[in-house]
């Protein structure tokens, strides 16, 4: 029987958990690089909590917020997403444009823009998850949507619910300056995935 | 108005009127809102699969569309619901993200319609209304006075169907 999330020994837990922290720290480095600014980084709140409770992290299910959503392939698969509430969404591009203030809603630069930063914050998490389990890992192009957080999140929450009633995410804040950005990755293994993530981890 | 009753992803409730059954943000998953017409007892459902045939982990059964839309009939028919006065309307079931191969997997809000309608039609209950497909989000509200179902969407508007 596959192994999913929700019965996971505390020393799998706490991999997870690290392998959320180094990630993030990378991806945060990449995002420091690309703006050539300093980013400072809170230590990211790895949490595995069930799925119903989810919408309420980012304010509750009508809250508008920024999904941005990768598929992974290679010797595991399954799908990463990057979900930024809408203020975050709109710190990121000015830091990336290099500018301070702009109207509230997103044009297609800043469309563009985001879905750049998704595809480096992405790519930089999932090659530390490479370097670490020595797997083989695609991502494929970014898909943003911008939309009511129920309606993003039930597209990782639906993945994950054919494997168990619990999810993992990386709750990671970004600041350069006052600017500060609240980002929450979920990483989505594959029914099958997870216990070859786990076997390569060397923690089953 | 009476109470508003909020569902939760994977849940379900019954009221009898007055009252408002609501859901919010549904996405890929459905609503699926039972109304019996007489009593005006409404019941609401948001599943989130299909199916639970070949999916281990299947005990909350909310769900799934099969085993959901199912329940949330018996509940209502113990509650006093006439079978032969029950329509349904259903909203949902949008794609939010779009990829350039259709896997099964970017296909679950179609596929969810789909499994909807085929339980809904075993069931004889008729749709008498939908709203799904899309790639946006969608908030219904079902008035159990009227039947009436509100969908509330950001920047695709608002409707009753």
């Amino acid at each position: 029987m596959p192994l999913s999330i929700d019965d996971l020994n505390s020393t799998q837990i706490d991999v997870l958990k690290e392998i959320g922290n180094i990630g993030a720290g990378n991806a945060a480095t990449a995002l420091s690089k690309m703006i050539a600014k300093k980013i400072d980084m809170d230590v990211p709140k790895v949490n595995i909590l069930e799925f119903k409770n989810v919408p309420d992290l980012v304010g509750g299910p009508e809250i508008a917020v920024a999904g941005i959503y990768f598929k992974v392939t290679g010797d595991i698969t399954g799908s990463i997403m990057f979900l930024l509430d809408t203020i975050s969404a709109k710190q990121l591009t000015n830091l990336l444009m290099d500018r301070s203030e702009s109207q509230d809603s997103l044009d297609d630069m800043e469309i563009s823009a985001l879905q750049e930063v998704g595809n480096i914050l992405a790519g930089s998490y999932l090659s530390s998850l490479s370097v670490l389990t020595g797997l083989t890992l695609v991502v494929s192009v970014p898909s943003l949507a911008i939309d009511m957080a129920g309606a993003i999140l039930s597209v990782p929450v639906i993945l994950f619910g054919q494997v168990g009633d619990k999810v993992m995410l990386i709750e990671t804040d970004f600041f350069e300056g006052s600017k500060h950005v609240k980002g929450n990755f979920f990483l989505i293994p594959d029914e099958d995935s997870f216990e070859i993530l786990l076997k390569s981890l060397g923690v089953i | 108005m009476g109470e508003l009753i909020k569902v939760g992803m994977a849940d379900m409730n019954y009221i009898s009127s007055p009252g408002v059954l609501t859901t919010l943000g549904l996405g890929s998953c459905v609503g699926i809102c039972l109304y019996d017409t007489s009593t005006k007892i409404s019941g609401m459902v948001h599943i989130m699969l299909p199916s639970s045939i070949q999916i281990k982990n299947n005990s909350n059964i909310a769900k799934f569309a099969d085993t959901g839309i199912k329940k949330l009939l018996d509940d209502m028919l113990k509650a006093g619901a006439r079978k032969n006065k029950i329509i349904s309307k259903i909203a949902g079931g949008a794609q939010m993200f779009n990829f350039n191969d259709s896997s099964d997997v970017m296909r679950i809000g179609a596929r969810n319609v789909i499994a909807t309608k085929e339980t809904l039609q075993a069931l004889s209950i008729p749709i008498i209304a939908e709203d799904t497909g899309g790639n946006y989000g969608r908030t219904i509200e079902l008035y159990s006075e009227t039947g009436v179902l509100l969908i509330k969407t950001i920047g695709y508007g608002t409707k009753q169907i």
